[in-house]
């Protein structure tokens, strides 16, 4: 086998080929998923960043420089001309606040324009709140910047293909814009307001905003977000709570409200801003804001300059098609706000879209589920309406309710469901729940102090939902709670409830808010949002009262059955600003809370795909078993059942084996034997010259290359039942070291499921002579021990041919000549034995029958005696060894083969011994003996030849 | 001998061999299973006695709303037997699981009786089919031992209680009792990953120590690789990344999402690695 030819070299290559072939799918199959994973989506992007000087103001000459960054996609050119984006940032933000969302509309296809918006960041001039003179009227002039640009698709020269997008400041000014300038296309504001002044200021019994509640926390946070001097907002950067959305903002965009909250920008600074009060904002927006913190109420003229950054008065003016996106967890902007600018902009017949999720200001961007939605919703709608893709979206209605906490990632999980019309914060159905309670009277501290907390901005939904920040002070609220709700109730929408209120000055602020409270007493303020209302013209005394209504802000919950509604009536609320005198109210609730009901269908998430996925899944294995054991059994029943004529009554009989292995040894080459009944037949041969292999696949471990061996008349395959009827002792025992010996062998006998007096114990455990023996642990025997109990297990059930691989391994002199007789009596009744042995002795006193095997071939085979006989070999004692080899050299034909000891073995070649002997007493040599070689070891020498080296070591 | 017409010896019968109790009885005689099993009943008592030795401390236990079962482990049978679910999930299961799928065609093989089943002959389906059955049999009776026990245990120490959590509300006892199950069926789903892929390290290898070791070392690094985010959805094809997907089945309403995904991912992976272990045995050599 030095020089493989070319087949052999083929053959023994191919599995490694194969193998080879295999890992390399595997390679590439995994450095795809990799690939897929990792490569960056979408075609690719390419910005170009400007310092833009525009001209705005009242009159539209006031300069301000604008730090913008367009991304545009790479293959938008002037022959390939692109719709556009024009993308605001929320309060405090800069350009680069929305960037991955600018990049992903940029991948999508758009020509993305962000700006840093006045008075933050890099950009120049002062804060002055959305508003028409100056925000308006440069995004207007951005407009008029993008006509311009040659990648950019128009309607009509200076008219850009432009879509609006926003969240919070950002949509306010989408909103705004397209009231001012008919060629915004499309609008997607998100989180935003309808009417500044009522957000800051709400009165949630329909009160003016000079009546107004003033939302303190919420106001100081973006006071102090833009109005620190020399360093843009910086009023809250670095600190954590200056990073509202917190990491879910950045994980889905268009993610509502980015950078909607403070702080975030760099410090770029711009030289002018002097006065340490306003920072950067414009000093009428400074001055305002200075008047109502300072008493907690707005005058008209602030309320007048905060509607003027609203798109409450404009909305008529607004033809673009809007989809409003509105966060349920929102203390700033609730539903309410959206809900108005809806109505105000489908009064005139424009398209609009709602959407509720969460998230929101206090909420981020709400669950995965949540921000992936907004994100389609967001990206249908400027398709349809800017780029001119996709059918029309619709108008209806989605939403999502928060369902719990996810197991894996510990976020929260929302459904979403839809519904054709959308039905406002009144719902499509009503359900009364009354709530029960006496009269209470109850302290306002004095200057707010403590006061309740229902919120903290920015301190994210999670903390609202759970039982976290909620918590009231004693003696400072009244409560009122319904009887537990016999079914669930599914909240969308703005509850409201009716209350009286006394008081000793005739006015009040209270906060009113809707618990929700489970069995074990724990309450939740959904969202912590709260209802402030201010109350004037009270009596002094409860009963006197008349009952006002009271809408709560609006909110999306199921109240499960069993839980109670809890009705908070409190006179403070750390989020906004109370009278300072100390007071003592009384209030009373009348009769129910009416809950707003919203019907409709679950969106389908991919959990029911899923749910398929996996009874489809099911389903392909059952088939998949079904199908492999049809098929196992049909190969099974056309299994060659025939029976070779010719070795029906012979129990083994081996035909042309060979045996390659994966790496191209040849353990076996050819081999060729019959055992018939009554023989015990001797395989004899040199270690590694293939008797184990052979034994090997006779038990049908190994498969052979090529050849057939027949038992019976039956070819013998893996597994073949007519294996059955061999008992076998192959490369030593292998028992269950915890068992006994006997153990072993009726666990063994259990496993060919045959009746249990076929296995004839005691004739097995008589051969294995081991007696109390057999009752102790195997992991104690000793090799021969184990060697008996192996033959005595091989023995079991008599079977009628036993194949025994070097069956006096271990054994020691007695028990070999004992085993001998055993096997010789075995071989009596039609039985056959084959004994694998190296061992020439045992062989030849064993075996009436020897097949000699080397290097994988049969070298004889036959009777013992004849193979002895055949011997030509004679070995002679002489007195003079260098002589006679002279002598017998001359002597034709006969040949003097190595030996030592000066003893000369002569292969006499057919001359007769006298003759030989006669030969050498002429030439004067003594002869001592001449001995016939009939021991099988010479004929095993002379057939194997002299080499001593297996035929492993070829 | 009396010989029937298909060749083969008197009594033979193909689907006769290696029956499962034999089987059932031949792990049940080994000192592993033995153990194992005993160590499955001794767990929860050992966990009850650590409890007693309760201070009263205020250690935080962890930040996550999960970290609640240890709080609550105490105040009901069902929550102990949650906390005891909950600490020997992640690991000691799959160590269990490994050694009886495993180790059971692999120690065969170490010890030479393979050949001997083969020749009987076991065919080698069959004797595959078998050792599956019943190591999988073990690896539930174990899971059902723990839960069980605890259950038991943990109902005469605290008491037949709803089952608490923080991020849902109380379940009643019997609802309870629902939910834990359905968690032993989840897990029980999820386990089949490894004991898909030891059974097949164990019908490759002949060493025993080899299938057990490799199928929980290959579980322990899909562990850490779930917990690089940076993989993004590449985890989501890991068999372990919706090993903890039961903790969903507590909430209220339940969620199924992530625990239909955790029995694809697991059942797929199943199927495969057995899939791949029966056509790699029903093919291979034995040469042990």
């Amino acid at each position: 086998m030095t020089s493989p030819s070319p087949a052999a070299w083929f053959r023994r290559a191919l599995p490694t080929r194969r193998r080879a072939i295999a890992a390399a799918v595997v390679v590439v199959l995994l450095a795809a998923a990799v690939t897929w994973a990792v490569w960056p989506q979408g075609p690719g992007v390419r910005t170009e960043s400007a310092m833009l000087t525009v001209r705005s103001g009242p009159s539209g000459d006031q300069p301000v420089n604008l730090d913008t960054t367009l991304y545009l996609p790479d293959d938008a050119s002037s022959g390939r001309k692109v719709p556009a984006v024009l993308l605001a940032h929320g309060f405090g933000g800069t350009k680069e606040s929305v960037r991955s969302d600018a990049e992903e509309f940029a991948g999508r296809g758009y020509a993305v324009l962000t700006w840093t918006a006045r008075g933050f960041g890099r950009s120049g001039g002062e804060i002055h709140l959305d508003n028409p003179d100056y925000e308006v009227r440069d995004a207007e002039r951005l407009l008029d910047w993008l006509a311009a640009r040659p990648e950019v698709r128009t309607d009509a020269a200076g008219d850009p293909k432009v879509g609006v997008v926003g969240g919070s400041y950002g949509g306010g000014l989408a909103l705004l814009l397209a009231a001012q300038d008919r060629r915004v296309d499309a609008i997607v504001p998100m989180i935003t307001w309808n009417d500044l002044s009522r957000a800051f200021l709400p009165e949630s019994t329909g009160g003016a905003p000079t009546e107004g509640v003033f939302k303190k926390g919420w106001a100081g946070l973006f006071f102090g977000g833009g109005g620190n001097v020399g360093s843009g907002p910086a009023g809250l950067s670095g600190a954590t709570a200056a990073q509202p959305q917190g990491a879910p903002a950045s994980a889905g965009p268009p993610s509502p409200g980015p950078g909607a909250g403070p702080g975030t920008g760099p410090g770029g600074a711009p030289a002018g801003a002097a006065d340490p009060s306003c920072g950067r904002f414009a000093a009428d927006v400074c001055a305002a804001y200075l008047r109502i913190a300072t008493t907690g109420r707005a005058d008209q003229a602030a309320v007048d300059l905060l509607r003027r950054s609203s798109p409450a008065g404009v909305l008529d003016r607004i033809k673009a098609p809007t989809l409003l996106v509105q966060g349920e967890a929102d203390t700033l902007f609730p539903l309410g706000e959206a809900d108005a600018n809806a109505r105000g902009i489908a009064a005139t017949g424009t398209p609009v879209r709602v959407a509720w999720f969460t998230g929101g200001h206090d909420g981020g961007s709400g669950p995965r589920s949540d921000s992936d939605r907004v994100k389609f919703l967001t990206v249908q709608w400027l398709d349809h309406y800017v780029k001119g893709e996709g059918d029309a979206p619709g108008d209806d209605f989605t939403w999502s309710r928060i369902a719990g906490f996810d197991a894996l990632d510990r976020g929260l999980v929302a459904t979403g469901f839809r519904r054709a019309d959308y039905p406002g914060l009144t719902g499509n159905a009503r359900r009364e729940v009354t709530v029960a309670g006496p009269a209470q009277p109850i302290a306002n501290p004095p200057n707010g102090n403590p006061a309740a907390i229902s919120s903290i901005p920015f301190a994210g939904g999670l903390a609202s939902l759970l039982d976290g920040v909620a918590g009231d002070v004693p003696g400072q609220h009244a409560q009122f709670e319904s009887t537990p709700l016999t079914e669930a109730v599914d909240v969308a929408g703005a509850p409201t409830v009716s209350l009286r209120a006394a008081s000793p000055t005739g006015e009040a602020v209270l906060f009113v808010k809707l618990y929700d409270v489970d069995p074990d007493g724990a309450a939740t303020l959904p969202n912590g949002l709260v209802a402030p209302i201010r109350l004037t013209g009270l009596p002094q005394q409860v009963q006197d009262a008349r009952p006002v209504t009271v809408t709560l802000p609006g909110i999306v919950r199921r109240v499960e059955a069993g839980h109670r509604l809890r009705l908070v009536v409190a006179t403070s609320d750390q989020a906004y600003t109370t009278p300072a005198a100390p007071t003592v109210y009384t209030v009373a609730a009348d009769g129910a809370v009416s809950l707003p009901t919203v019907s409709g269908e679950p969106i389908p998430t991919a959990a029911t795909i899923w749910r398929w996925v996996l009874a489809g899944l099911l389903a392909a294995i059952v088939i998949g078993l079904v199908v492999v054991v049809a098929l196992v059994r049909r190969r099974h029943r056309r299994q060659d059942r025939s029976v070779h004529p010719e070795y029906a009554d012979t129990p083994l009989a081996v035909r042309a084996l060979r045996k390659e292995y994966a790496d191209g040894f040849v353990a076996v080459s050819n081999v060729d034997f019959e055992v018939h009944p009554g023989q015990v037949v001797g395989l004899l041969g040199p270690n590694g010259a293939g008797k184990t292999t052979t034994l090997r696949v006779l038990m049908g471990l190994t498969q052979p290359t090529a050849g057939e061996i027949y038992v019976f008349g039956r070819r013998l395959v893996p597994g073949s039942p007519v294996l059955s009827r061999i008992g076998a002792l192959v490369e030593g025992p292998g028992f269950l070291p915890h068992l006994s010996g006997l153990d072993n062998l009726k666990a063994y006998w259990r496993a060919t499921g045959r009746p249990w007096e076929d296995a004839q114990f005691d004739a097995a455990l008589e051969i294995a002579g081991l007696g109390d023996s057999v009752h102790r642990r195997i992991k104690n025997y000793s090799h021969g021990m184990r060697q008996r109990l192996a033959i005595a297990q091989a023995m079991l059930g008599l079977p009628e041919l036993l194949v025994l691989d070097e069956p006096t391994d271990g054994l020691d002199p007695p028990q070999i000549a004992e085993m001998r007789r055993v096997l010789q009596r075995y071989a009596t009744d039609g039985r056959a034995v084959l004994v694998s042995s190296h061992l020439l002795a045992e062989v030849e006193q064993t075996c009436t029958h020897a097949v000699v095997v080397n290097k994988g071939r049969i070298v004889a085979s036959g009777p013992v005696e004849e193979i002895v006989g055949e011997s030509p070999s004679v070995l002679f004692d002489v007195t003079d060894p260098v002589a006679a080899r002279a002598v017998l050299d001359r002597l034709h034909g006969v040949r003097v083969l190595p030996e030592s000891d000066g003893q000369l073995v002569v292969d006499t070649n057919g001359t007769a011994r006298s003759e030989v002997v006669a030969e050498l007493v002429r030439a004067g040599i003594g002869v001592d003996r001449v001995v016939p070689r009939r021991r099988l070891e010479d004929a095993f020498l002379a057939l194997v030849g002299e080499n001593s080296r297996g035929s492993g070591d070829r | 001998m009396v010989v029937t017409d298909a060749g083969e010896a008197r009594g033979y019968r193909p689907s006769a061999t290696m029956p499962f109790v034999a089987e059932f009885r031949r792990q049940a005689s080994r000192r592993r299973t033995q153990l194992a099993l005993g160590f499955m009943v001794l767990l929860p008592l050992i966990i009850l006695i650590a409890f007693q030795f309760d201070s009263g401390g205020d250690d935080d236990n962890g930040r996550n709303e999960f970290a609640s079962l240890v709080e609550l482990a105490t105040s009901g049978g069902l929550n102990f037997t949650l906390f005891s679910i909950f600490v020997s999930a992640s690991f000691l299961l799959v160590v269990v699981v490994a050694l009886f799928c495993g180790d059971t065609v692999a120690s065969e093989a170490s010890w030479g009786s393979l050949r001997y089943l083969l020749a009987i002959p076991v065919p080698r389906a069959r004797l595959l089919t078998v050792k599956l059955v019943v190591a999988l049999a073990y690896s539930a009776l174990a899971l059902l031992l723990l839960a069980g026990t605890a259950l038991l245990a943990g109902t005469l120490r605290y008491g037949w209680s709803p089952l608490r959590s923080t991020v849902a509300a109380e379940l009643e006892p019997t609802e309870g009792l629902l939910r834990l199950l359905a968690v032993l069926g989840y897990l029980a789903v999820v386990l089949l990953v490894v004991a898909g892929l030891a059974f097949l390290l164990s019908v490759i290898t002949d060493a025993a120590l080899g299938a057990v070791g490799g199928a929980v070392l290959l579980w322990i690094l899909s562990s850490i690789l779930d917990q690089i985010t940076a993989l993004g959805a590449l985890r989501d094809f890991l068999p372990t990344h919706f090993s903890t997907a039961w903790l969903g089945l507590l909430s209220t309403p339940v969620q199924t999402d992530d625990v239909v995904r955790g029995c694809i991912s697991a059942i797929s992976y199943a199927t495969l690695f057995w899939g791949l272990a029966f056509w790699r045995f029903t093919r291979k050599d034995i040469t042990s």
